[in-house]
């Protein structure tokens, strides 16, 4: 099934339905159908274009910019290996080429069990744990070859499946939708504000005439 | 003082500038005559600034810093400097850039030679590049589309086309995918670039990435000539330059006229160069008679006609067609029809029109204008199938300028989506409806849509700002419904001006000349011809003649004894084909003047081979009576002679002299006989500052012409100095580049209520039936007609026609998964595959017409007002 399940379309309606131009969901959508394919399916990207109101071409131009949107098949786990300068440092690059060696395949691909793909990645925020990686986005580190390979043995085992969902869930816990603001609302506050702040120059520039004619 | 007209002052390079708020510093810039080095900037599409090239210093808080030109707007007492150290070390760094993936193959490109990338990298960039690296590699060339090919290799990812894609034609059907290094213009899986304006991304395309297939090496731009010259695929009147190579046309390119196509042409348009060399051009003229086809000279064929049309009475002598011909033929054969035969049964359309009193005495309306109303009222046909240009004109209005639209029609157009207000009205209903829009009450059962929207939309805007554009949805209905509904808003809202919505190439030219049943030159009625006309014609018609179905039904009786077929098509283009070909075997001489052999030139006695498209001078005239030339490029085809020569030629055969030996001396005599051409001279129209055609009729104050903004070649490569080619040769007597100021003579039509001129409502004209569905047969732009198959690339392009139904329908016919049904109607009986269309009203099937294949047409019953087809799952 690629496109949206029941399930799935209701909740790509509450998301439409937080942004004022329809277009504006084109990504948190694009996550939604990864969270049920694992990947952005041509048949979702043509749907999410029916839903946003625009083409398949721009959904996949906007999909292709992102790292997180993976318009071909992954496997269950993607693993990004850090390879950015603290990393580096502490062994990253090594790390990557163990995890080639382990995983039996080379940087970009995927297992052929469909488990794993690996990636290299840019610094992901977890330097104070150097050489780190990502599996679908949750952090691991510092890692060293052995506790890489006890690693992905608990992921293949699935003993670590409470911790690490299936590529495409960014979360488990699903958010509450806030109210949808209206947008004359957004356009008043706006006017709002812009009229506060031309007051403000208004005055500034008031005020600096008045000292530069003293 | 408005904010627009304000002037700001700048400094560019030490020179004071003037310009406008709002304005991008390159575009004043290049006004002041500084031209900074660009890509992605096109004037025609909003900036985005990615190109970097127009890089210049600005003054700002810090000093001098750089800026992207096209991507600032000007500002009072901005100092620029586009030719310092830093800002040329910035322009030729971004070269070094683009280049670095460049694969510099411009020896096989197409666009070697015009290229913006070629050109200013010798004007801008460094000699030698420092990239040792290995260049990106793409598969190269894909086909995105049949029309168009994609090198990613040569992209510098300007963004041109997808910009021009998405905001211009409104089909997003490109875009960039990747991002860094890796960024690429691509299509989704399996949905090609099939969009109507595609050939305009590989005209602004600056480097070759985007080349047309028909043009594909084919020749070099240096050994191109060319000529401007307005198209006629459609009424809009675009302004275009043919070029040639080796006396064949090789491509059309659209010129930037502000009033006209502001740069753009469908596809039709551009890749309809192809039939003019087709394999089916008429060589020779040829007589076919019980002996076959016998091929002979001109003069054995004229002598044959002229001596059968000396013995013929006048009445039963009868012209369809000539709609797709110069002003000039139209006049001349006019004259020849009307003023020496004396036979009023003339109509260049083909039942597919409007009555023409409605288009000739009603106030008209620009393009300009139209963009520019108040309310514009939609009552025509999908303009995307009719008059792209004018639909890429209307959308961009409503979306950049708020044009309000009120659209009434039978079906959901491409326009939809854009207007304020839509109605839908079951066939044969739409002057209840406009009634309903003017106030009075309506039978629910018969439209759809917010009626109240629609009323407080209309009387909450001045009636002399309402432009309507009037045309004919429905190929299956009566004429007479939309017609009484046109007539109804222009003399219900007072001032409200129309806009022409017939598409054929000059039928709105042939309505002004008076090639149609009831009118003479100039927008006159028959029965008022003027005094000068009276005194240029050897006679008028005594009576009103038959419009074409008239025509042709007079023909099954027997009526008609000789009829002149120009260019009409009438098998494949009529729509009710069955009638066309019975009446044409009743017939005993018909005479088929054309340029391509088709499925009608078979009933032909005699057949004269005309010169195509870009073989002649002329000019024509668009739907806004808009008069522009048309430039001649290539020698005339064969034997084939322009269409008022052969009128000319058959006349002295008969012993008659229209007295014409130039073009020249058919333009001076239609300015003298038709007041609506008055003060439009030869020189006048060929002025280099007239370029892009002057409006009829011209007002009785002063009307200044301004010159067209300076072909950009960077906007459009390609088109270079462009030579005028048409019938005024006589132009030197003009100003030259400057604006023009002339002044023509009062016209106006005299009339008083368009509906009082128009037949009474039909009485009889049921709503929607349980089983018998109302058939709605709308034109589309790739049909079978003669000129787009007879387009090698074009004919590709020719889907089978599909029939919706409301989904409501669709359950009552009984259809689930496929929609493959039998319609019956006429005695004739097809089978279609059908959609469905939510936009549709219930009881309403609409059929999109198939021209050559006939299918369609079979259901077209010429009695009764509304056809009604029944439909069975099959």
């Amino acid at each position: 099934m690629s496109r949206f399940t029941k399930e799935m379309e209701s909740r790509a309606h509450q998301i439409l339905a937080l942004y004022p131009e329809r277009r504006s969901a084109t990504i948190p959508l694009c996550h939604l159908a990864q969270e049920q394919n694992g990947y952005l399916t041509e048949e979702s990207m043509i749907q999410i274009a029916e839903l946003v109101g625009t083409t398949p071409a721009e959904v996949l131009g906007a999909a292709s910019f992102y790292d997180m949107l993976h318009t071909e098949p992954v496997g269950k786990y993607v693993v990004g290996v850090c390879t950015n300068i603290a990393c580096l440092l502490q062994g990253g690059e090594e790390l990557l080429s163990h995890a080639e060696e382990k995983l039996g395949i080379p940087t970009g691909a995927t297992t052929d069990d469909g488990m794993f793909t690996l990636e290299d990645m840019e610094c992901i925020a977890h330097c104070d744990h150097a050489p780190a990686l990502q599996v679908n986005y949750r952090f691991f580190g510092p890692l060293t070859n052995d506790s890489f390979d006890t690693l992905v043995d608990d992921l293949s085992a699935g003993k670590l499946e409470s911790e690490v969902p299936p590529h495409g869930t960014l979360s488990r816990v699903q958010r509450k939708h806030p109210i949808a603001v209206p947008l004359e609302e957004i356009v008043r506050h706006r006017r709002d504000s812009d009229a506060k702040e031309g007051e403000r120059l208004a005055a500034k520039a008031a005020a600096e005439s008045k000292e530069g004619s003293n | 003082m408005t904010d627009s007209e304000k002037t700001l002052k700048l400094t560019v390079n030490g020179k004071e500038v003037e310009s406008a708020p709002g304005e991008m510093l390159i575009a004043a810039a290049e006004k002041a005559g500084v031209l900074i080095p660009r890509f992605c900037y096109h004037p025609r599409l909003e900036p985005v600034g990615v190109c970097r090239m127009c890089l210049v210093e600005v003054k700002g808080p810090r000093g001098f810093t750089l800026q992207p030109a096209c991507y600032i707007s000007v500002a009072d007492g901005m100092e620029v400097l586009t030719d310092s150290d830093k800002a040329k070390k910035a322009q030729d760094g971004v070269l070094e850039f683009l280049l670095a993936n460049h694969p510099l193959d411009c020896p096989v490109c197409d666009k070697g030679g015009e290229c913006p990338l070629q050109d200013q990298t010798l004007t801008f960039g460094p000699g030698e590049s420092r990239f040792i690296e290995e260049k990106r590699h793409f598969e190269k060339p894909i086909a995105i589309s049949k029309l168009v090919y994609l090198d990613r290799e040569r992209c510098i990812q300007c963004d041109r086309c997808t910009r021009f894609a998405a905001d211009i034609a409104g089909e997003a059907l490109i875009d960039f995918e990747g991002r860094g290094g890796s960024l690429h213009i691509t299509t989704f899986p399996d949905k090609p670039f099939a969009s109507y304006f595609s050939g305009n991304t590989a005209q602004i395309c600056p480097v070759g990435a985007l080349t047309t297939t028909p043009y594909r090496f084919k020749a070099r731009p240096w050994d191109l000539e060319q000529v401007e010259s307005t198209c006629v695929s459609c009424a809009v009147g675009c302004q275009m330059v043919v070029q040639s190579s080796e006396n064949e046309i090789v491509r059309y390119l659209g010129i930037d006229s502000e009033a006209v196509n502001q740069s753009w042409l469908c596809d039709k348009g551009r890749f309809g160069f192809e039939s003019v060399s087709s394999a089916e051009r008429i060589a020779s003229p040829y007589l076919n008679g019980a002996s076959g086809v016998v091929e002979t000279g001109w003069s054995q064929a004229l002598d044959a006609i002229a001596k059968t049309l000396k013995s013929a009475e006048a009445d039963s002598v009868a012209v369809i067609g000539g709609s797709h011909m110069a002003n000039e033929d139209v006049y001349t054969w006019v004259k020849f029809a009307k003023g020496i035969i004396g036979t009023d049964s003339v109509d260049a359309q083909l039942d597919d029109g409007l009555d023409p009193k409605v288009v000739a005495l009603s106030d008209r309306a620009t393009i300009q204008e139209a963009t520019q109303a108040k309310l514009l009222i939609l009552l025509t046909g999908d303009l995307r199938e009719e008059l792209p240009i004018l639909f890429l004109r209307i959308r961009s209005a409503a979306k950049k300028m708020g044009l309000k639209i009120l659209e009434i029609s039978q079906s959901e157009s491409s326009l939809t989506g854009d207007a304020a207000v839509s109605l839908r009205y079951f066939p044969g209903h739409a002057e209840d409806l406009v009634d309903g829009v003017l106030g009075a009450e309506i039978d629910p059962g018969l439209y759809s849509g917010d009626l109240q929207a629609a009323r407080a939309l209309v009387s909450s805007v001045d009636p002399g700002s309402v432009v309507v554009v009037g045309g004919r949805e429905n190929l299956a209905g009566s004429s007479l419904d939309p017609e009484r509904a046109i007539a109804k808003l222009l003399d219900t809202l007072a001032g409200a001006k129309f806009l022409s919505g017939l598409r054929r190439g000059n039928v709105n030219g042939a309505i002004d000349l008076g090639m149609v049943p009831g009118f003479v030159p100039g927008r006159v009625r028959l029965e008022s011809a003027s005094d000068s006309l009276k005194a240029r014609w050897k006679s008028l018609p005594s009576k009103a003649g038959r419009n074409s179905k008239e025509i042709l039904e007079a023909a099954l009786r027997g009526e008609i004894k000789v009829l002149f077929l120009l260019g009409a098509d009438l098998v494949s283009d009529f729509g009710d084909s069955a009638l066309a070909e019975r009446a044409l075997s009743k017939i005993p001489m018909v005479v088929g003047i054309d340029t391509l052999t088709n499925r009608t030139t078979q009933y032909c006695s005699v057949v004269l081979p005309a010169t195509a498209f870009a073989e002649r001078h002329g000019s024509t005239t668009n739907i806004e009576g808009r008069v522009s030339i048309l430039g001649k490029k290539l020698v005339g085809f064969a034997l084939s002679r322009p269409e008022w020569m052969i009128a000319v030629e058959l006349a002295a055969y008969m012993g008659e002299d229209l007295g014409f030996e130039h073009l020249q001396d058919i333009w001076e005599e239609i300015q003298e006989v038709s007041p609506l051409h008055r003060g439009l001279s030869i020189s006048v129209l060929g002025a280099p500052s007239a370029k892009e055609g002057i409006v009829v009729p011209l007002s009785a104050s002063k009307v200044q012409i301004t010159s067209r903004r300076v072909l950009d070649p960077i906007a459009t490569p390609g088109i270079t100095s462009v030579g005028v080619s048409g019938p005024p040769s006589s132009s030197a007597a003009l100003p030259g580049e400057a604006d023009m100021v002339f002044t023509g003579e009062a016209y106006s039509p005299a009339r008083s209520k368009l509906l009082d001129l128009l037949a009474d409502k039909d009485g009889a004209n049921p709503g929607p039936e349980a089983d018998n569905f109302a058939l709605v047969v709308s034109k589309r732009l790739y049909d079978h007609g003669v000129e787009v198959l007879s387009a090698k690339h074009l004919s590709e392009l020719v889907s089978p026609s599909k029939g919706r139904v409301s989904p409501r329908s669709w359950e009552q016919i009984g259809l689930n998964g496929s929609g493959l049904t039998r319609l019956q109607g006429n005695g004739a009986s097809i089978e279609l595959e059908l959609i469905q269309d939510p936009s549709l009203l219930d009881g309403v099937v609409k059929v999109e017409f198939d021209g050559a294949l006939g299918e369609v047409s079979k259901l077209f019953g010429v009695e009764s007002s509304t056809n009604r087809v029944k439909m069975e799952k099959v």
